[in-house]
């Protein structure tokens, strides 16, 4: 017949595309439901970082004018914007170093919190479990702007709710987002209320993974509470300890939308107390249309993520049951 | 002796219960306050705001700062992009990280290790660390004040095809055989059986895509600049510029952009605590 005709003894048969796919379609259709994400991983993932990695070594000018037309100007500056960077900018170091406070406090104070709600919401008899997933979760899905909005309005000295609730307790409020010892505190309490209570429910998570059978086994072997608490249920939440150190440190070097509205962005809090590195990317990148330096900052910042995302292997290691 | 024992241990745990319900409830109110706070400031004038002493409740309700909402911002126009772009991310978010899933779930192909590897350091890596090249590429494709820069760029989400393979997995394989007996193409059987079969976890990555769209900030901020085509939160974000409202009228546009997102929570609680707490324990 054709020049497509298989000529494979008796059962000569035309080839056809129909046939074809229905003999091979289970081993080509996982490629095809895997292509959307693999084009966009191409577009949005793998070509932007190498743009933003050429960007980031070069000086960059004129993208304002690019828009009315003009041209870019790029400039090859080798590590110039990572050294500077690395070792002169003052305004990244303190953004750094409100990430790492802000992670610190989060550790601090967050973690034990998220874990004794937990405990609570786990112990039987409780009254109020569905009330308070709703209460406790309820922070956690509002919109950062929503939340950054309302607690610039109770941080007000004069009118906010926080200093009329300490006044009842006879405590002269401070000025809280204006006043530079007090910004790293609002925004932790802001970060208090908005992840306690979605962290303790991995801890809740993870207690519920504790067998019973164990615990009871240990107390009828004289184990008091506390040796129980402490041997037994921590060890079990080890995963849970990990994952919240990690994506909360994470969180606390990307963080933007909070602070943004809360200080009022451009402002970012007297003497940059409340610069946080994306807020400062964004600063760069958009305010100050230096694309080549923003690309940089993303670089850095990437890289300190991955840090903290290896940290998670080695607290794996390092904390072995 | 056993008896006193019992006895002491219900003691115990008379306070224990006690104390347990203290914290939750303690908890539960000053989760509470912020937004009591919120919906407080929406029904008041801004006088009642700014008046000694500071009260829980509005001294005198009204709906004046709705009125300001509606009438001197674009907030309505808001209110239906954001449903619209959230609405359609969604839906072709939800399917194509079905697809992806089902394809790492359900089939042995070359790559596939790799492609996985990919998928996980995607989760990894923060989507705004490449805000610069993201935004120089939206321009260069005219995607500028245009919703394809929403929808698409983050559409095809990692966490939400590593959720979708979990669910997936369980689909029985011998379902699958069986109908490829019976003759069935692969493409029906992912809308046959597949798509069936796990509609609890579709509803679950669809409303955390629907949330997180809703709520995202800092990407719109990027590429939408013409205030009508604002979604909710630059909108919000920005009320205090250009159109000088007040804090009521900004609290008011808060509630009433919180508002469907807290009634979804209530009604699909125990899905979306499950979605996501899945895979964070496995450690």
């Amino acid at each position: 017949m054709s020049a497509h005709t298989l000529t494979t003894g008796e059962n000569t048969q035309p080839f056809s595309l129909a046939d074809w796919w229905s003999r091979n379609q289970r081993k080509v259709i996982p490629y095809i439901f895997l292509a959307p994400f693999l084009l966009s991983f191409a577009v949005f993932t793998v070509y932007p970082a190498g743009v933003a990695l050429f960007l980031s070594f070069q000086r960059t000018r004129g993208f304002q004018q690019a828009e009315a037309g003009g041209g870019v100007v790029l400039e090859y500056k080798g590590w110039a914007n990572y050294e500077r960077l690395l070792t002169k900018d003052k305004r990244f170091r303190e953004a750094m170093i409100n990430g790492a406070e802000f992670w610190l406090g989060t550790l601090l104070v967050q973690m034990p919190l998220a874990l004794a709600v937990a405990l609570a919401l786990n112990s039987p008899n409780i009254r109020f479990r569905v009330l308070g997933r709703l209460a406790f979760f309820a922070p956690y899905i509002t919109s950062a702007v929503v939340v950054g909005w309302i607690f610039r309005f109770v941080y007000d000295q004069n009118f906010g709710w926080m200093n009329s609730a300490l006044a009842q307790l006879g405590i002269e409020g401070p000025a809280w987002i204006r006043d530079v010892n007090f910004v790293m505190p609002s925004l932790i309490i802001l970060g208090l209320w908005t992840w306690v209570g979605f962290n303790s429910l991995f801890f809740l998570a993870g207690l519920q993974n504790v067998p019973d059978d164990l615990k009871e086994a240990a107390r009828i072997d004289g184990a008091s509470t506390i040796r129980v608490f402490w041997h037994i249920t921590i060890p079990f939440l080890r995963p849970v300890f990990v994952f919240v150190v990690v994506t909360g440190g994470i969180g606390s070097f990307s963080l933007f939308s909070q602070p943004y509205l809360l200080l009022d962005f451009p402002n970012t809090g007297p003497f940059d107390s409340g610069l946080f590195p994306l807020m400062y990317l964004y600063d760069m990148g958009f305010l100050n249309i230096r694309m080549g330096y923003a690309s940089a900052i993303g670089y850095i910042l990437t890289v300190v993520i991955l840090i903290i995302t290896g940290m998670q292997l080695l607290l794996f290691r390092l904390w072995k049951v | 002796m056993f008896k006193s024992e019992r006895k002491s241990a219900m003691g115990a745990s008379r306070v224990n219960i006690l104390s347990m319900n203290t914290i939750v409830l303690v908890g539960v109110l000053l989760c509470a306050i912020p937004f009591v706070y919120m919906i407080s400031a929406s029904f008041r004038r801004e006088g009642d705001l700014y008046k000694l002493p500071v009260t829980v409740y509005p001294r005198e309700w009204t709906m004046h700062n709705f009125h300001t909402l509606f009438d001197k911002t674009e907030y309505v126009r808001w209110y239906g992009n954001t449903i619209f772009t959230a609405s359609i991310r969604t839906v072709l978010g939800v399917y194509l990280a079905a697809l992806a899933g089902a394809a790492f779930a359900k089939y042995e192909f070359r790559f596939k290790r790799f492609f996985f590897f990919l998928v996980l350091a995607t989760l990894t890596l923060p989507f705004h660390m490449l805000l610069i090249p993201l935004f120089l590429l939206m321009r260069d494709f005219g995607w500028v004040d245009n919703y394809l820069a929403i929808i698409v760029p983050g559409m095809v989400n990692a966490f939400n095809i590593f959720l979708m393979r979990q669910y997936i997995e369980a689909v029985p394989g011998e379902l699958m055989d069986a109908a490829r007996i019976d003759g069935a193409s692969e493409i029906g059987m992912f809308h046959r059986i597949i798509l069936p079969l796990v509609r609890p976890a579709l509803g679950v990555v669809g409303i955390l895509t629907f949330v997180w769209t809703w709520n995202d900030f800092l990407w719109p901020l990027v590429v939408l600049h013409d205030d009508a085509k604002y979604l909710l939160s630059n909108g919000i974000a920005t009320m205090d510029g250009p159109y000088e409202v007040e804090t009521g009228a900004i609290m008011a546009g808060s509630f009433l952009a919180t508002l469907p997102i807290i009634i979804i929570f209530i009604l699909m609680q125990r899905q979306i605590i499950a979605g996501l707490t899945q895979g964070a324990i496995r450690g």
